[in-house]
């Protein structure tokens, strides 16, 4: 379904992102882990097109989309949420998460001001639609709230569900778990092992490593902006390469 | 050949006060990421506290000095009261509270001061001196000589002081600035009264050429803001720079092309330096950061 | 494209989720009152206002206001701010004064004309400077403005120069437009049209879309709203209004001169917008009216107006950076509670 090949981005001098190929296979959810600094989030901007690649080909459901700006990929169906919290503030919880339902909708300015849009139902539905997301993703509390006074956690799933909401073909999550207690950290590796279940497509980066080891189908490894190692978590769990270079201090735990 | 080079003085002449003026915007930018649209007022309040004094008898050495230091301490207060309890909000709120800012110094001077124009007198005298055909006015060597002095002085500042390295420290990183012990909120404060004393070095220079009065800090301002992103926002060197080149092509257009369309001119330039290059002639390369 | 790959297997619907769902909508009575009451108010004061004077305040008002609101769209919506509309207006404004007096134009075609134009130059320029953010956009609406207010003023055989022009009356169907009590009702129906109207839109998919950039860029571009696109759908639809006001202000008043272009202009439009309430109608609305009635008020204070404005603009930026209204509203809210 996504095909990465020979993937590297240059910031000036610095290469944070080095000949990186992977692929994804449809249905499946796939893990990019490494230590901070090896290039993860580059790699997730790079693919959602909010950098462009230096070099290299990022190919999905066959055709070429390195360069390509975000809001065309969202077209093509991928969606994604940020490491970095990008939730609108100015805006109500729920209309954060109608922001999703965009490109299904009739956006004109002249539509808008005629209230072309609200015919047939179709704002009442997306509302609708946007509350079950919310319920799924577990934020159903929150689905009369300010945006701005909803806690952190809460946030992040809000970012799942308006991302969901485009029914995305793909979907990225960029440390779905980062800053999150251990409770929560539990609850959003129910979620995304419920995502995987239902056929979607996910990708993660995530530096919880029990986390990506129960719900990953394959984990890629990268360190230093290139890939150590690529396998299933058994595989990954024994490679000498990351064992020795990243779950060193670690392995006990995992 | 001549006309050139009376077009060439006055344009310099011009261009040196709205270098001054650049510099003042590129400071306060670099401090703290704001466009000050009052710049043009202190401008405007250096030349009219220089005239008044002046005008009820006071020498003009010590007018000019308490004109700056009056200009100065307005820029303090104008960050204490305006701009620092507006930290956190966003640029364009701190665009209009500056736009704010200009007018209750406007405001202030026209209830005080009178709508009336004021002109000061010339530094040395008004014999101009005849060079290649053309004259120059003794005013315009003073102009220039004390922007290449004041631009000698703010380069020893940046490089040599603790106040000025914190302030391009700031500039450069304000987080990092803050971690090693630089005191952001003074070299915000800084900023500010030495902006407004460069303000207030220009509007006292120019006072005697170009009659000052209440309005007058607008264009002045404006052209200023245009000079420094003519030359690249933050810049010194573009901000020099950039205010010659304008003073320059201002002057030319007007001698050669039109002088009614002479006011045009900046504007037209600034559009056109935005879209081939919007960072300035000097300006750093956009960088990429989400 | 819009094939689903997730699509009902994801979420149950319940109907408790169904009932918290639209209970988040903006009900009848919230979105709808306060503009049948306007409309109302604006109806009754014929019978209020004694004379031509108070007339000419409230259509003043009434203009501004429909000025506020589309700018307000760009700045308090959009996040762009735009220190050059008063531009737009002036080119508006003059471009039925020049049409009508010098070739015999029709109004309603000088009007018509004249706000095409005006949306080709805004859309042109709107291609080019909202790559721009912040300080340079603010530098390129200003320049733009200003450039205006120069042609207009050294084009003297066209525009009649600093003292300005006269201009004809407007006709439509046949109807004359002539003084004061028969321009109200024309402002006060765009009034009641522009609230209307910018409400729908500010509820409709993209006004959400519009306040979603505004929030967070790139989030907006990951969902798919094409941020430029629609920055500069905006940025037409204000220019194009505030030519359309141009115009009518031009056959209202009868004389314009360049100062209708002015940056003081512009930024006594922004200061309206701001002021009364980034992203918010009715704080356009008293925006407007506040800083419209505001040189009457300050009659007393011969000279000080400048300071008083300034002092406001500052004061409000500073202790309601939301505004007046949305700060009073939310204060009111909670006190409710």
């Amino acid at each position: 379904m996504l095909r990465v090949e020979n993937l590297t981005k240059a910031f000036g001098g610095v290469t944070a992102v080095s000949g990186v190929s992977f692929e994804v296979t449809k249905g499946t959810i796939h893990a990019v882990i490494g230590p901070n600094g090896a290039g993860k989030t580059t790699l997730f901007n790079l693919i959602t097109g909010v950098y462009t690649p230096s070099s290299g080909s990022i190919v999905f459901e066959g055709s070429e989309i390195g360069g390509v700006a975000p809001e065309r990929l969202a077209k093509r169906g991928i969606s994604r949420t940020f490491q970095n919290l990008q939730v609108s503030m100015n805006l109500s919880a729920i209309d954060n998460v109608m922001t999703g339902a965009h490109l299904g909708l009739n956006s004109g300015l002249l539509a808008g001001m005629i209230g072309l849009p609200d015919l047939g139902g179709r704002e009442r539905a997306t509302r609708i639609r946007a509350a079950e997301l919310m319920e799924f993703v577990g934020c159903g509390a929150y689905v009369a709230a300010e945006a701005r006074s909803m806690p952190y956690g809460a946030l992040k799933r809000l970012e799942i569900a308006r991302a969901l909401m485009a029914n995305p073909r793909i979907l990225f999550l960029d440390e779905p778990a980062a800053g999150l207690n251990h409770t929560e950290t539990h609850e959003i590796e129910d979620l995304i092992a419920a995502l995987g279940k239902t056929g979607i497509t996910v990708v993660l980066v995530e530096h919880d490593m029990k986390l990506v080891m129960n719900v990953s189908d394959r984990i890629v490894v990268l360190d230093y902006g290139k890939k150590l190692a690529e396998g299933t978590p058994a595989e990954i769990r024994v490679d000498p390469d990351v064992v020795a270079a990243y779950l060193g201090a670690e392995s006990e735990g995992v | 050949m001549s006309q050139f080079l009376q077009l060439l003085f006055s344009g310099l002449t011009v261009g040196a006060t709205y270098a001054l003026a650049a510099l003042g915007f590129s400071m306060i930018y670099n401090a703290s990421g704001v466009i000050n649209f009052a710049q043009g007022e202190f401008i405007m309040l250096g030349g009219m506290v220089a005239a008044v004094l002046t005008a009820a008898g006071i020498p003009l050495p010590l007018a000019v000095l308490a004109a700056i230091v009056v200009v100065a301490l307005v820029g303090l207060l104008v960050e204490k009261l305006a701009i620092e309890p507006a930290r956190d909000a966003d640029i364009t709120s701190i665009i209009i509270i500056t736009i704010g800012v200009s007018m209750i110094v406007r405001g202030v001077v026209e209830v005080t001061l009178g709508k009336g124009g004021r002109a000061l007198p010339h530094f040395s005298g008004e014999t101009p001196i005849a060079i290649g055909g053309a004259t120059l006015l003794p005013q315009s060597l003073w102009v220039m000589a004390v922007t290449a002095v004041v631009v000698a002085a703010l380069a020893l500042f940046f490089g040599r002081t603790r106040v000025g390295k914190g302030i391009l420290a700031t500039a450069h990183n304000r987080l990092a600035a803050q971690l090693v012990g630089v005191d952001v909120k003074k070299v915000l404060l800084a900023s500010f009264g030495l902006a407004a004393a460069l303000g207030a070095v220009g509007g006292v220079l120019i006072a005697p050429i170009a009659t000052t009065s209440y309005d007058a800090g607008l264009m002045l301002g404006l052209k200023g803001f245009v000079a420094a992103t003519f030359g690249g926002l933050g810049s010194g060197v573009g901000a020099i720079a950039g205010g010659l080149l304008l003073g320059l092509i201002e002057t030319m257009t007007a001698g050669y092309l039109s002088s009614s369309y002479k006011d045009a001119v900046p504007f037209v330039l600034v559009l056109v330096i935005l879209v081939v290059r919007p960072r300035g002639l000097f300006g750093l390369g956009p960088s990429e950061r989400v | 494209m819009s094939e689903a790959s997730i699509p009902t297997t994801i979420g149950r619907s319940s109907p408790e989720t169904t009932a918290a769902a639209l209970a988040t909508a903006p009900g009848f009575r919230a979105r709808h009152l306060p503009t049948i009451v306007l409309a109302i108010v604006l109806a009754l004061l014929p019978l209020v206002l004694p004379n031509a004077y108070y007339y000419d305040v409230v259509i003043r008002i009434l203009a501004n206001a429909v000025l506020a609101i589309a700018l307000n769209l760009l700045i308090g919506y959009c996040g762009q701010i735009s220190l050059g509309h008063a531009g737009f207006f002036g080119l508006g404004a003059y471009g039925s004064a020049i049409l009508t007096t010098h070739y015999d134009w029709t109004a309603p075609s000088a009007l018509l004309v004249s706000a095409v134009v005006v949306g080709l130059l805004a859309w042109l320029v709107a291609r080019v400077i909202l790559r721009l953010k912040g300080h340079y956009l603010a530098m390129a609406t200003l320049g733009l403005g200003i450039i205006v207010t120069i042609v207009l003023t050294n084009e003297a055989s066209l525009t009649g120069g600093p003292d300005g022009m006269s201009v004809g009356d407007m006709r439509i169907f046949g109807l004359r437009l002539y003084g004061e009590k028969v321009w109200y009702p024309v402002f006060a129906g765009l009034v009641v049209v522009a609230v209307v109207l910018a409400g729908n839109l500010v509820e409709s998919p993209a006004g959400r879309a519009l306040r979603a950039l505004h929030g967070s860029e790139v989030a907006a571009r990951v969902v798919g709203i094409d941020t430029a696109s629609f920055k500069t759908r905006v940025f037409v639809l204000s220019a194009v209004v505030a030519a359309i006001m141009g115009s009518l202000t031009a056959h209202y008043l009868g004389f314009i001169t360049p100062q209708v272009a002015s940056f003081h202009k512009s930024v006594e439009l922004v200061t309206m917008a701001v002021v009364g309430g980034m992203a918010s109608i009715w704080g356009s609305v008293f925006g407007a009216a506040l800083l419209s009635l505001l040189p009457d008020l300050l009659a007393h204070f011969e000279g000080f107006e400048t300071v008083i404005f300034g002092v406001i603009l500052v004061a409000t930026m500073i202790f309601l950076p939301r505004g007046i209204v949305p700060s009073l509203a939310r204060l009111l809210r909670r006190e409710g509670r």
